[in-house]
């Protein structure tokens, strides 16, 4: 009989001489191709470190102790709390307008019809009434467009009305705008002084290249971007306002570029996003688009001159990497939509358009202004809370994203890690479920998750670089997960 | 300090506890001791629970006395005193200390090897209503209570009281119990020390290896790994806050990191997780040859396992460590963990810069310590 028992874990030939075990939880541990083999034949030493380290971490038990599955059951429910409140991040389209034309753009439209593209009073009120429905003990309600400070007005309205709300019924909420920052002025700031409301923006790199990717009148975008950065930080503090860049085909070319800008800026992340697959980026791939492949390269190259900077004392962290090693190296959840089994859509997140069409997630709001609504879950006027989200429609989204149970994904030794896109499936291939060795989704989570472990094991300084990204943002997830349970 | 001194007594056969009054009291005498000094009463001792003498006796009769002291000068206003009929004095509570603790039993269910205070096999439950009583008479100011052993809640029901009682009487009074948890493995008694809801109850509780058979080795006795973890998740589920304590030997400092990542990993909810240096006495004089390590060999292994659990955004603190044999890194998180009075420096120390910062050395512990211990020159 054997000394010991394999509890759930799954594994990768990382490379020539390790491979990677990966317990349900996301704990992991490198073995020695051989004492990997030895392990799994019920062959380990039992005395050794490897043995203990496989014990400890709960990829086998020795015993007739309830301990390893009661502490495998509370982690895995903490893995899965992200389920918990049911949907937290509620945005809102309050106008498809927008002044700029950036090639990549989704939706927005250079229109001055403000009745056709702008969010009403009705519409936002009653979709602050679902939103009140939620039982996600910490709101967050995102404004975007288009451009939403083109429609002021809305914005006003819904963060007052949300905020007394909110008061009202003694919860948490949290507003974000998003905006370009090139109409914000002085009252506007105020406001969101007022308020406690964050901004995020777009910064793409470089002037000319900014520039390049989101034209407007002037050709002065990133001018005012930065402008704008300088006064929300001075009204609303540094951390005020954060930004994200999109990489189209002329950024693949300046990675460096693109970072040195952000920390020229003063920024302390950058998120390193590809372009999305919908609305109009994609009609005009030839301009703007790539491949995966080409991204990849760009990622590791943006990548390595990040921990160059971090290396040389400049603290900059990538927001993606950030997100995953979080969940790789902590027991906590992250409230990333994109990336959860099953799919934030939904019950994550959800998208309230502007003329009141209810959508499970940005993408599926993209995909029906090509045409294709399959993903709107309902409107504000004529369906209730619980048609909406507890209607067919979101029911076979969620039923389509358990990554625990999609064919290639069920035996990843990065699963735990990762999540399921099923609208982003839908979108690229017709199909919810995805075809994992053409999937793009795949090839991008699969390659950076592979890349972030291997530079995790290079060396001590990139080790250190890497947990540095991660303390950073654990406080709060701490708070959020623990209930401030040790604020003494 | 001591903290005990036989007196003569008279017109005492049950134990008298009380508060000490320095000063005559206006209201409240029933509950009190009235202090003389040099044969002379501050005032008319009726209707106080008997007069406690340091030196000669005053002219009283009719009610209980305990006189002939000479160590417990410092006694004052508000501290809480036991006197025995075979003529002990104990002092149970100082109100100017901020290291006052109930001992709630002597016995235990584990029998560590490290034990600074070796569990007795003795039926002491009756000393329950000595510390029901002791807390209606402690200062509700009082800041910090700690409540220990030998493990405080094998009287189960009692230690709940015990913890009701407190939250009753001592509302504003953070309670400190140093327990191995192991009976929170049974979930109602963690529900029902949740259900007491005290408002600032912290359990400390020894974690020593992330192997449960080391674990149980180090605290001798088998199963002891079992309870403890699944104590600590009864107790979270419940809302009771743990602090985990990690006792740095020989046994414990081999896999000390991997314990740390065990604790990130399961335990994220610990409020504190303190890293201890080893106390030198009671039991581990018996077992030094498997515990002993001297510190500064250890530093390597406490400044990787301090840093896991920094970075995993736990609260860490470094006890009962002498400056000059921890790594400077690890500085800010070292504690002057060793009571006021408790604690001494050597002559290697003479003429150190940091010895204000510096916790020192247990008083009984000077003997066996560091080779490495050296001032720091200005």
């Amino acid at each position: 009989m054997s000394a010991y028992g394999l509890l759930p874990f799954r594994f990768l030939r990382f490379d020539d001489a390790r491979t990677l075990v990966v317990n349900d939880v996301g704990e992991h541990l490198f073995l020695a191709n051989d004492d990997f083999a030895r392990f799994v034949r019920h062959e380990l030493p039992t005395e050794g470190d490897v043995f203990l380290d496989l014990l400890a971490g709960h990829f086998a038990f020795d015993s007739g102790s309830l301990a390893p599955f009661e502490l495998l059951a509370t982690k895995y429910r903490t893995k899965k709390a992200f389920l918990d409140g049911f949907t937290s991040l509620h945005i809102f389209v309050v106008s498809l307008r927008c002044e700029h034309s950036c090639h990549y753009c989704q939706v927005s439209r250079v229109s001055s019809d403000r009745t056709r593209y702008d969010m009403s009073e009705a519409t936002a009120r009653r979709a602050l009434d679902l939103v009140f429905q939620s039982p996600a003990p910490r709101l967050k309600i995102e404004l975007q467009g288009g451009e939403p400070l083109l429609h002021f007005e809305r914005v006003r309205q819904i963060v007052t009305d949300g905020r007394r709300r909110a008061e009202a019924a003694g919860r948490e909420i949290e507003f974000v705008v998003t905006t370009n920052l090139a109409l914000l002025d002085d009252e506007m700031l105020a406001f969101f002084r007022e308020h406690g409301v964050f901004l995020s923006t777009s910064i793409d790199g470089p002037e000319a290249l900014h520039n390049a990717n989101r034209p407007r009148p002037g050709n002065d975008s990133h001018a005012k971007a930065v402008a704008g950065i300088r006064r929300a930080r001075e009204a609303l503090g540094h951390d005020g306002v954060a930004a994200l860049m999109t990489t189209t085909r002329a950024s693949l070319q300046s990675p460096e570029a693109i970072v040195g800008e952000y920390a020229r800026l003063g920024f302390t992340s950058i998120f390193l996003r590809p372009l999305s697959p919908y609305g109009f980026a994609r009609r005009s791939v030839r301009t703007t688009g790539y491949t995966m492949r080409e991204f990849l390269d760009f990622y590791v190259r943006a990548l390595d001159s990040i921990l160059e900077l971090n290396a040389n004392g400049t603290y900059l962290a990538e927001t993606y990497a950030q997100l995953l090693l979080t969940r790789m190296l902590t027991p906590f959840p992250t409230g990333y939509v994109d990336l959860q089994s099953p799919t934030g859509a939904g019950i994550g997140a959800v998208v309230y358009n502007y003329d009141g069409d209810v959508y499970a997630s940005d993408e599926s709001r993209m995909l029906a202004e090509m045409g294709d609504t399959r993903f709107r879950l309902g409107n504000v006027h004529r369906d209730s809370y619980p048609a909406i989200f507890g209607g067919d429609t979101l029911r076979r989204i969620i039923a389509a994203s358990v990554a625990e149970s999609i064919p290639g994904c069920a035996d990843c030794a990065f699963l735990p890690w990762c999540g399921a896109d099923p609208v982003h499936h839908y979108a690229t291939t017709g199909d919810l479920v995805p075809h994992i060795p053409t999937s793009d989704f795949h090839e991008k989570n699969f390659f950076i998750i592979k890349h972030l472990l291997s530079l995790y094991e290079r060396d001590a300084a990139t080790r250190r670089i890497l947990r540095s990204w991660v303390g950073q943002g654990i406080q709060e997830i701490r708070q959020e997960r623990l209930h401030g349970k040790e604020v003494a | 300090v001591r903290l005990h001194e036989p007196a003569r007594i008279a017109g005492i056969d049950q134990p008298i506890i009380g508060r000490v009054a320095r000063t005559p009291l206006s209201s409240g005498q029933a509950d009190a001791w009235l202090l003389a000094e040099g044969g002379r009463l501050p005032c008319d001792p009726s209707g106080y629970l008997g007069v406690l003498a340091l030196g000669e006796p005053p002219p009283v009769s009719g009610m209980p006395i305990a006189h002939g002291l000479r160590q417990l000068g410092y006694l004052d206003d508000g501290d809480v005193v036991a006197v025995e009929p075979n003529g002990f004095v104990r002092v149970l509570y100082r109100r100017a200390s901020p290291h006052n603790f109930i001992l709630v039993t002597e016995q235990c269910n584990s029998l560590c090897l490290m034990c600074s205070q070796p569990p007795r096999a003795i039926d002491d439950s009756g000393r329950l209503g000595e510390h029901f009583r002791l807390i209606d008479l402690i200062d509700p100011s009082t800041e910090e209570l700690g409540i220990t052993g030998g493990e405080p809640t094998l009287f189960r029901d009692g230690f709940l009281e015990l913890i009701a009682r407190c939250r009753e009487r001592l509302p504003s009074t953070a309670l400190h119990v140093l327990t191995n948890g192991r009976l929170f493995f049974y979930r109602r008694f963690a529900e029902k020390l949740g259900r007491i809801a005290h408002p600032d109850l912290v359990l400390g509780i020894p974690l020593y290896s992330d192997i449960d058979s080391r674990h149980d080795h180090i605290v001798q006795a088998p199963g002891a790994f079992e309870e403890t973890v699944i104590g600590l998740q009864n107790l979270d589920r419940y809302d009771v806050r743990v602090e985990i304590r990690v006792v740095l030997h020989a046994l414990s400092i081999p896999r000390l990191p991997r314990l740390a990542t065990f604790i990130a990993r399961n335990f994220p909810f610990a409020c504190h997780v303190a890293l201890m240096g080893l106390e030198m006495f009671g039991l581990v004089h018996q077992h030094l040859s498997e515990l002993w390590i001297d510190p500064a060999d250890y530093q390597p292994q406490l400044r990787a396992a301090a840093g896991i659990l920094c970075e995993a955004g736990m609260n860490v603190s470094i006890y009962n460590h002498q400056l000059c044999v921890l790594d400077r890194q690890l500085w800010p998180l070292a504690r002057k963990s060793i009571s006021d009075w408790k604690n001494v420096y050597l002559p290697e120390c003479n003429g150190c810069s940091a010895i204000q910062q510096c916790g020192g050395f247990f008083q009984s512990g000077t003997k066996i310590r560091s080779a490495h211990i050296r001032a720091f020159n200005p």
